[in-house]
């Protein structure tokens, strides 16, 4: 059993709001509401769910992108967000992000080779040479072409592109990698070819993925376990086979039966279930069971009380009443 | 019985700085009333353009239709005129865009976009074309439509306003509706939501569909045929389940491949997925006397560089242009 290199427990991440406050009172939006997760050294842990689930902020917060409200993110057995200055600057090197749009997150202005090195000049000591070499090597190894390095982002085709956010995010040599919605701008087949390279390179450099998306065959793919969240919370966490064959939380279930599939047996088993109407207002959020409004099976208690993430056989955990 | 939409050797041209390209390049298909075909493809390969060349929608002045008949009701779209074409579209043929938040006017109300269209097509009254409109978001199931109808855009969420927008499209009860990836932008709940009401509408009203996407699951799921495009030409076209199962283009073979599906038999292992290597050509390459798929394809000989593939008939329709259809 590999160690545990990332541990996160009761993170929560909180914006100010304008509205619903009155009288100077302050209002608050948890977009993230103490969440708990761990991920195991050269595994791939994804978060799944729709948009405004909050799944990006975790990520976030775990990267020290959006400042936490509460909670501990334990890399190696050192909180990530108590970390200030020279130490937090050391602690980056550590976590690296590929960004979900290959398009914006490249600075137009820089040459490649001077954007895989950006991370290098900002986070380590190394010497020019080593730096130089050390890019020369990324290039090879996510599959670009060295006389590439000179030419600007606009020369390359979205795949490439991805494939330099790719290298920028390996410079420092991180442990963990967040790759939030890595394919989702891209091409199917191009798709394939950047999943591919995620893989290979994990196997090559024992890398950890916290892996982001709301594409379930893509999660399907790349993860060993999956956590979904809804409304800021964390509904279900499972190993890959166990979630996708037997799903317990009644969200879960609704989202795997919405994906449309190829496979005519699967089609034939799964019975779409819908979830009628929209999450509700993250603001004004229900008393009980955030899913309650629209889940196919609620009873009087889930509106009433919050049911806790609980445990069950094979690290299964779901935060239901009714399982 | 005669088709609804008969497209015969449509060929597109747009003109670029490089020259003229042809992004459309000797398509010919039919739909049937009350059927659902799909356009499948990377981006890039003319799903849209042939979307936009039926509804008479072409880039002014860079696109064109340089030859070819599409045939709608024994009347050639291409010959008709600007008026006629603004008859049609709404009345007979209507369409779905991609991104519901920009197609959407963000200025005007969902009920007063909705009305309009009943007020310029049908000659309604303000206050009929209003209740009408009432009536539609009803019908594609917007919670509370009295109240909604004079909400604007932006207080809607995706899944709503794309919802308002097949109202829209629906308006006049087209026999076609053209829906250009309707769910790219919206979560898979909502996707499933939306597809259930297309194809409920479907039912209800007995329209065809022409559903372009590049997702192999939703064809599987909605559509009874399918186009497969590249590079602005037909690279195979029959029965989805037919195609699905028995793939005769190395096109279409990776397209299936290459993408994680959910499997109903989920195994410990996890092959890698099998690459599409390289990109969808430059329009400037478009239009070639060869196969334009072959600096892609791992079936690649000679003869594919040399001349452009001719179509393969299979049981039940199903046409493949490949030289080497039969050996896959």
């Amino acid at each position: 059993m590999s160690k545990t290199l990332l541990d996160v427990d009761g993170l929560t991440v909180r914006f100010e709001v304008k509205r619903g406050g009155g009288w100077g009172k302050k209002s608050y939006l948890y977009a993230v509401d103490d969440i708990s997760f761990e991920v195991k050294q050269g595994e791939t842990l994804s978060i799944v769910g729709e948009s405004g689930s909050g799944k990006t902020t975790a990520a976030l917060a775990v990267a020290r992108l959006v400042s936490a409200h509460s909670g501990t993110v334990m890399l190696d057995d050192d909180n990530v967000l108590e970390k200030q200055g020279e130490d937090l600057r050391q602690t980056r090197q550590k976590v690296q992000f590929i960004f979900q749009d290959p398009y914006s997150s490249l600075n137009p202005r820089k040459r490649a080779d001077s954007i895989v090195r950006e991370p290098l000049d900002n986070l380590s000591e190394k010497s020019e040479d080593e730096k130089t070499s050390i890019v020369a090597e990324l290039f090879e190894a996510v599959g670009l072409r060295p006389e590439q390095m000179k030419l600007f982002p606009h020369q390359f085709s979205g795949g490439q592109r991805q494939r330099i956010g790719i290298a920028r995010a390996l410079a420092t040599q991180p442990e963990l990698i967040i790759c939030d919605e890595p394919v989702s701008a891209l091409d199917v087949a191009v798709q394939a070819q950047i999943l591919n390279l995620l893989r290979k390179l994990q196997r090559d450099y024992n890398l950890t993925y916290l892996f982001i998306s709301h594409d379930l065959g893509v999660v399907q793919h790349m993860s060993d376990a999956i956590a979904v969240m809804y409304m800021g919370k964390i509904v279900e966490h499972a190993d890959r086979i166990n979630l996708f064959t037997s799903p317990r939380h009644p969200y879960t279930q609704a989202l795997l039966s919405a994906v449309p599939t190829v496979d005519r047996t699967q089609r034939a088993k799964q019975k779409r279930i819908l979830i009628p109407g929209d999450p509700p207002d993250p603001i004004n959020l229900p008393k009980g069971c955030r899913f309650a409004n629209r889940c196919p099976i609620a009873e009087a208690r889930c509106s009433q009380t919050e049911p806790e993430l609980k445990q069950f056989d094979q690290g299964h955990k779901v935060a239901c009443h009714l399982v | 019985m005669a088709p609804l939409l008969q497209v015969e050797n449509l060929r597109i041209e747009l003109t670029t700085r490089d020259g003229v390209a042809p992004v459309i390049d000797d398509l010919s298909f039919t739909l049937n009333a009350g059927e659902t075909l799909s356009f499948v493809g990377e981006s890039g390969c003319g799903k849209s353009m042939t979307a936009l060349a039926l509804m008479g929608l072409l880039p002014e002045k860079i696109g064109r239709v340089a030859s070819g008949k599409i045939s709608f009701d024994n009347e050639d779209l291409t010959q008709a005129s600007p008026a006629r074409l603004r008859e049609i579209r709404g009345n007979d043929i209507s369409m779905i865009f991609q991104e519901p938040m920009t197609s959407l006017n963000p200025v005007f109300t969902i009920g007063e976009q909705i009305a309009e269209v009943l007020r310029a097509h049908q000659g309604l009254s303000r206050a009929a074309a209003w209740a009408k409109a009432v009536e539609l978001l009803d019908a594609v199931r917007i919670p509370n439509p009295k109240g909604r109808a004079s909400d604007y855009p932006f207080q809607m969420s995706g899944g709503q306003r794309q919802r308002a927008m097949i109202a829209m499209a629906l308006a006049c009860e087209p026999k076609i509706l053209i829906a250009d990836e309707p769910t790219t932008a919206l979560d898979v709940t909502v996707q499933a939501q939306i597809f259930d009401l297309l194809s409920d509408l479907r039912r209800q009203t007995g329209a065809a569909i022409i559903l372009i996407t590049h997702d192999m699951g939703a064809v599987a799921e909605m559509a009874e045929r399918m186009i497969v495009m590249y590079a602005g030409r037909k690279a195979e076209f029959g029965p989805v389940d037919q195609i699905i199962n028995h793939p005769r283009h190395p096109y279409t073979k990776g397209l299936i491949s290459c993408v994680p599906h959910i499997v109903s038999d989920m195994t410990e292992e996890r092959p890698d997925l099998v690459e599409v290597p390289g990109i969808v050509p430059s329009l400037k390459d478009f239009g070639q006397d060869r196969c334009l798929f072959a600096s892609r394809c791992t079936y690649v000989t000679d003869k594919c560089r040399a001349s452009r593939p001719e179509e393969r008939l299979f049981s039940d329709g199903q046409i493949a242009d490949c030289w080497h259809a039969e050996d896959l």
